[in-house]
């Protein structure tokens, strides 16, 4: 009976926050909250993200029968809460970097380590109301050790191989085998909870426009629509799809981009350059059409900033049908090529009951048998009208990670042959009222489920924002996917994740 | 069967490659900065051939999109001479992007200490020069200039590959001008 309750039945015990649009908010007390975490044990929600605020913490949930959304805040004056991380490991790093910004700490939870502090800025806690004086040295990260006949350790960044963003590395290998890997993140913490709160709309979406670049669309499109959930705007049809059209060269752009350096890393440099040329084609039809070769800043509450011309849309076109025949002679090179799938078959395999249990999502979930897109659940305009497909594959090896992408790469060339087709005529941006509200939208990246969740002020600016990245609930199973592969195969796997560090470190 | 790979290879025989003809001119703005810089004994060292090891100090990625569109098959950064390094240890230049964490202040410090002299900083994108939009956080100690010393800007966010070129061109030409 009790495994059974849906979510929204569950949280009626719970005080409705008003204002909060289009998913209800609820205010759940120190029992509630309890018993909360006590059925997260059973029941099958998963966390899309946690955040804080000086006295709150902030939990926004799936019911993953139901595909209803809320979030879940839990007053704590005493700056103490009840830890999600026994029922769900996916909330440890969000957790601990909940109590880095916000001084909330999570109560029965064995990893007290520091996250994205690192002990070196000016003070702890920065966004508690009442903030520490700074460490007085930098802290000594405690890695997680390994023991045995032969074992070494391999310290790897934070400024690594070739042209990557930084992030620590640690190693535990017994000669070519890796026993145990363990990341440390957070070098790139920009502060972005902090830059963002009190501050004017126009900043605020150049910001979050910014948490990651390879996904700029897709968070603007998540704040966007955020912003107007909170605000009540309703926006003109053909922004709708426009902005799907930017979202679906973004996730071809970043697809043939990880495929071609995959394989790069597995000594097939030829991907690399032959993938390179179509990324190059996408980003130019971008800026061509758009005036950006990444659309940043293009998508804004309202709209979009330029409407796309006729001759734009038939250019278009005519590009991708040569496109599409150059990705499918890559794709044979790919399918026959014996010694590049020698290195992506079988390697870096991450076992689908992890994937459920982190609520992992995009091309990493969906090679281990979770096919979760939020373009389809809790779905937003216009792809309740273009019959979406999402690819899911069991292996969740190397493979299937590129296969999925493969797939993804070909329907999004799909979907950009409907969009220009379909798309309604008419305006492309109307000015966002002013109002005070909360929203919480979702949008699927390249990567995987972006969301952002906002608080409006009457004046129209942002009283406080929060951005999160679907990286948080990879960069785990990395660590889980390497584990019994050998070191020279940690670039393959890593890329074939391509997690974002600073969308993660924010 | 012919191998995929084979045909591939051959298309590119007959059709000639993908690289763009037109070089853009390098950037002015920055031969200048560059030629204030630049005492005259270290410019005929490099002859026209520089490595470059990048080092990502807090961007959001973006500009690192832009550092890979250089190195592909239309802009092909290496017909320069100009190639980019794995360890800070075999570099001449180092192309910084983002603004400067304070997390990464300490590495991008240690980085430049490991590079061995001449060298050269070039700074990339906006939030490079000032921060950008991430200015003022409690956690970016703000443009590269505040943790190592900048022979080069290249202004952009992120810069396009055509601005990533002239810059670097403008690099090499007063490194290389006798
Ligand atoms: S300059 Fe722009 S693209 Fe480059 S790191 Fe800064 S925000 Fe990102």
């Amino acid at each position: 009976m009790m495994g059974n309750i849906t979510l929204l039945e569950f949280l009626s015990v719970g005080q409705p926050v008003a204002e909060h649009r289009p998913f209800p908010r609820f205010r759940l007390d120190s029992r509630a909250w309890r018993a909360m975490v006590g059925q997260l044990a059973v029941a099958e929600w998963s966390v899309m993200a946690m955040w804080g605020e000086p006295d709150e913490v902030h939990l926004a949930l799936r019911d993953e029968e139901t595909n209803d959304i809320a979030v879940v805040s839990h007053p704590c004056p005493e700056h103490r809460y009840y830890s999600l991380a026994r029922a769900r490991p996916s909330a440890i790093r969000l957790e601990r970097a909940i109590h880095d910004l916000w001084g909330l700490a999570p109560l029965g939870v064995e990893d007290r380590r520091p996250w994205l502090d690192h002990g070196r800025w000016p003070r702890r806690h920065p966004l508690a109301a009442h903030s520490l004086p700074p460490a007085e040295a930098p802290f000594r990260y405690a890695f997680l050790t390994a023991e045995g006949d032969g074992l070494h350790q391999i310290p790897v960044g934070p400024v690594h191989a070739g042209v990557i963003e930084p992030a620590h590395f640690r190693f535990h290998a017994q000669g070519e085998t890796v026993v145990r890997l363990e990341e440390r993140l957070g070098y790139v913490h920009k502060g972005i909870s902090g830059l963002l709160s009190g501050t004017s709309l126009d900043q605020a979406a150049r910001i979050v426009g910014r948490v990651s670049g390879d996904a700029t669309v897709a968070y603007s499109l998540a704040f966007a629509r955020a912003v107007e959930a909170a605000i009540g705007c309703e926006i003109p049809p053909r922004a709708v799809w426009l902005r799907a059209l930017m979202a679906e060269m973004e996730r071809i752009a970043n697809h043939v981009f990880d495929i071609g350096a995959v394989c790069n890393d597995a000594a097939f440099a030829i991907m690399l350059s032959h993938m390179g040329v179509l990324r190059e084609k996408i980003l130019r039809a971008n800026d061509a059409m758009f005036g950006h070769r990444l659309c940043m800043d293009r998508v804004v509450p309202g709209g979009v900033t330029r409407d796309l011309a006729e001759e734009g849309a038939e250019a278009v076109k005519h590009l991708l049908y040569g496109f599409r025949k150059d990705f499918e002679r890559a794709f044979q090179m790919y399918e026959n090529t014996p010694s590049l799938s020698d290195r992506t078959l079988g390697t870096g395999i991450v076992p689908t009951s992890l994937i459920h249990r982190f609520g992992a999502g995009g091309f990493v979930g969906r090679a281990s048998g979770r096919g979760q897109d939020a373009r389809r659940a809790p779905g937003y305009p216009p792809y309740q009208h273009l019959d979406l497909t999402v690819p899911a594959y069991a292996e969740g090896d190397v493979n299937a990670r590129l296969a999925v992408r493969f797939d993804e790469v070909r329907e999004s060339l799909r979907l950009i042959g409907r969009i220009l087709t379909e798309m309604p005529g008419g305006s492309f941006w109307v000015p966002p009222p002013h109002m005070a509200g909360e929203g919480l939208a979702v949008a699927e990246s390249f990567r995987g489920e972006v969301v952002v969740w906002v608080r409006m002020a009457e004046d129209g600016g942002v009283e406080r924002c929060h951005p999160h990245d679907p990286s948080w609930f990879q960069w785990p199973l990395l660590e889980a996917a390497i584990e019994g592969n050998i070191v020279a195969d940690f670039p393959l796997c890593n890329k074939s994740f391509n997690c974002s560090y600073s969308g993660h470190d924010l | 069967m012919i191998p995929p790979i084979s045909k591939i290879l051959f298309r590119h025989l007959v059709k000639g490659p993908h690289t763009m003809r037109n070089v853009p001119p390098p950037d002015p703005d920055g031969s200048e900065e560059l030629a204030r810089a630049l005492g005259e004994t270290v410019r005929a060292r490099l002859g026209r051939s520089l490595s470059i090891r990048e080092v990502d100090a807090g961007s959001c990625n973006g500009c690192e999109l832009e550092i890979h569109a250089v190195n592909n098959p239309v802009y092909d950064l290496e017909r320069f001479g100009i190639r980019f390094v794995a360890s800070p240890r075999h570099a001449d230049v180092l192309l910084v992007t983002g603004p400067v964490t304070v997390n990464m202040a300490e590495a991008l410090r240690r980085t430049y200490e490991a590079t061995p002299g001449p060298k050269w900083v070039v700074a990339m994108g906006d939030c490079a020069r000032d921060g950008g939009c991430f200015a003022g956080s409690y956690a970016v100690v703000g443009g590269v200039h505040a943790v190592v010393p900048v022979d080069l800007h290249i202004p952009g966010c992120p810069p396009s590959p055509k601005q990533i070129l002239a810059g670097l061109l403008a690099l090499l030409d007063s490194v290389a001008a006798k």
